[in-house]
């Protein structure tokens, strides 16, 4: 029996609040708000307080996929990240670094978004890079 | 935002203009309650009978993209009234003559005209927000997402400037950022004319810079907006595109064409924690994970930078989105060897000003806002508080230009767009929580009962929607919530997805699509038949 409370930030909004995931046995059994937060001070919106469910959907994408045959197919780490590089490298020598584009997120972390403009920038020497915060 | 959250409760004055905060900001709008209580004064202005006006001592309902005749009214109140802050105006500010002198063309009643606010009301508003002590405006996408929304912004920093509202606590102009990290996105340089911390890609200076620190030949040239992008993989100069955690295909306006761009992409690669439509069309497909299964950090919208820790390990194969980045360019033949999100950090302190000062250590006891220069700096909750960012703050004189697309008899009415309170954004998040999917299952849009009548429908009943670029078939709900002439739908269900219909008209200078004004015809469906046809067919 493993009972643990771990601090985190909500990823829904923009006001940024604070909750407690408790888990158990490593699978999250409840969300609880945090307190000590000058920003939520213990409350939670509908969102907050359901977000466990999200993060533990029966839906979640468990391995790389690659179209084959018009198809998306379950393949190994190594084969999709091969297919990956190759193809990347195929355009940047047809065609130049400038006619790759990113499309990056307003909800993955600053760290996250940093890599990836390091990566479109460094990589493919062109600014072709965006995110949805227009949206 | 210039100012904090926690702030907003000790306002004497609080401006709510183009944000639904009770649905898409909760624990702001509680901010907003807590100042009622404690004797603020509330105004609102938004075409929507929301949530917060039944606290609001002024609701507006102005004409869908009339915002600047309605601010630039205002502020003529505000000078006729020698209400403005003349020693903050000549200490802080430049600019003041050309504003005033475009100013003059909007006296309120020409405001009213074309806004459809009442003259009393826009006096009324004037005088409340200038007259406050501590007055402060809050923002959202109902003032971005127009082919005119930096005007808007700027009306807004022309209003606080004139009355010196600005700098100072419980005041400033406070955009509420819908997305948790859209703050964080933008400061990392997610922009295509910015490296991190806004430095621009033109300057050589900031190029030397970021290419000795990364070791590599970088480019001058300002990259590609989304929405140039989509232009540029249909007309073949974009070859292949790569989508971290973002599903364009349900956010982005006029999907059809966004569908379309997307196929002719050579090469699609997704980053995400579930199939989404985006994914569905992609080449390749790698599974994230979620907030709760790494480290890292978020910068929420009063620049609170903000810790995020793994309490789970991602399921199945899954992996850290930074370890699948890191995996890509190690294989593309540009070795990453972060060991973890934390040492990802240091570099960024090191190469973004502002958050220059920050640490995993220092975070540790709670979120500080940048800018935070320095080790002993302790962050900065209130922005412009001496100086503006380029010294003097400027006055735009602005003046109002209608939306890009108006009703006319084809398409006799406005649609709008926005959130409802489960949802979020595209869905992906939220349907898939039985709880927040039980809150609202469907999509639905909002019109008003003078409409429905006119149309003979009755609540509930599906109808059809038609714009220049769709069509789509929902629910539609009879509520006085809407004005007459306009409906209200959101983007968050895939199957009746509102984006079908709006105008990817852009903004000339941020190039934000026109979310917020498109105009449609309401068409009520004949057969039930047709219904199940089109439910058949999005399936
Ligand atoms: S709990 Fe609600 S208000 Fe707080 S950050 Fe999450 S979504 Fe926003």
């Amino acid at each position: 029996m493993d009972l643990s409370y771990v601090r985190t930030t909500c990823p829904y909004c923009g006001c940024g609040c604070e909750f407690l995931l408790e888990t158990f046995d490593g699978k999250i059994t409840s969300t609880v708000p945090s307190k000590s937060n000058r920003m939520n001070q213990g409350k939670l919106c509908i969102k907050g307080w359901n977000v466990h469910e999200f993060v533990q959907s029966p839906k979640r994408l468990k391995k790389p996929l690659v179209k084959k045959d018009g198809v998306l197919q379950e393949v190994s780490w190594d084969e999709a990240l091969d297919f990956t590089a190759t193809r990347l490298q195929e355009i940047k020598t047809k065609d130049g670094g400038d006619s790759m584009a990113f499309l990056t997120s307003a909800k993955c972390s600053n760290e996250e978004n940093y890599l990836f403009q390091k990566f479109c920038r460094v990589g493919f020497g062109t600014n072709n890079i965006d995110h949805c915060a227009r949206l | 935002m210039t100012n904090s959250i926690p702030e907003i409760e000790n306002a004497d004055c609080i401006f709510i203009i183009g944000s639904n905060t009770s649905v898409a900001h909760p624990l702001i709008a509680y901010r907003i309650y807590r100042a009622k209580e404690k004797g603020a004064k509330i105004i609102v202005a938004d075409p929507r009978k929301i949530q917060v006006t039944m606290v609001a001592d002024v609701h507006v309902r102005q004409k869908l993209g009339s915002d600047v005749a309605l601010l630039n009214g205002m502020m003529n109140v505000i000078i006729s009234k020698n209400l403005h802050d003349t020693s903050f105006i000549e200490e802080r500010t430049e600019g003041f003559d050309k504003l005033e002198e475009t100013l003059r063309n909007y006296p309120p009643e020409r405001a009213s005209e074309i806004t459809g606010v009442s003259v009393e009301d826009i006096e009324k508003m004037a005088v409340m927000f200038a007259s406050s002590d501590k007055s402060t405006i809050l923002y959202a996408m109902g003032i971005t997402q127009h082919s005119h929304g930096v005007d808007n912004v700027k009306s807004l920093a022309n209003l606080s400037m004139l009355t010196g509202k600005i700098g100072k606590e419980s005041c400033g102009v406070n955009p509420l950022r819908g997305q948790n990290n859209v703050q964080g996105a933008c400061d990392m340089g997610g922009l295509p004319n910015v490296y991190p911390a806004y430095q621009t890609v033109i300057d050589e200076n900031n190029r030397k810079k970021f290419e000795d620190v990364w070791n590599a030949q970088l480019s001058p040239k300002v990259g590609f907006t989304i929405m140039e992008m989509m232009h540029g993989l249909e007309d073949g100069s974009i070859k292949g595109m790569m989508v971290l955690g973002e599903n364009p295909l349900g956010s982005d306006p006029d999907t059809r064409h966004v569908k379309h761009a997307l196929q002719q992409a050579e090469f699609l690669a997704v980053i995400d924690i579930f199939l989404t439509d985006t994914a569905k069309i992609a080449d390749v497909v790698f599974p994230g994970a979620s907030f709760a299964e790494k480290d890292g950090t978020f910068s929420n919208t009063e620049r609170n930078v903000l810790r995020i820790r793994k309490a789970i390990d991602p399921p199945g194969d899954a992996r850290p989105d930074w370890q699948i980045i890191c995996d890509i360019s190690t294989r593309f033949g540009l070795p990453m060897s972060y060991e973890s999100p934390k040492e990802i950090f240091d570099e960024i302190a090191l190469v973004t000003p502002s958050y220059a000062g920050l640490s995993y250590e220092r975070l540790e006891s709670g979120g500080i806002p940048w800018p935070c220069p320095s080790r002993d700096h302790p962050g900065t909750p209130i922005l412009h508080k001496e100086r503006f960012t380029r010294g003097k703050g400027l006055f735009h004189a602005l003046e109002y230009r209608p939306p890009e697309e108006l009703a006319d008899e084809e398409f006799p009415m406005l649609l709008t767009t926005g959130r409802f309170f489960p949802h979020y954004h595209t869905g992906t998040m939220t349907r898939n929580s039985p709880t927040l999917d039980n809150e609202m299952p469907e999509g639905h849009i909002e019109i008003h009962p003078y409409d429905a009548r006119d149309l003979g429908l009755t609540s509930g009943e599906d109808i059809r929607i038609v714009s220049r670029r769709g069509e789509v078939i929902t629910k539609a709900i009879v509520t006085d919530v809407v004005e007459p002439g306009t409906i209200f739908m959101s983007f968050h269900f895939m199957e009746a997805n509102a984006n079908e219909l709006t105008n990817p008209a852009l903004d000339p200078i941020c190039k934000i699509p026109e979310y917020k004004v498109c105009a449609v015809r309401v068409e009520k469906i004949s057969s039930p038949s047709e219904t199940e046809f089109k439910a058949a067919a999005n399936a």
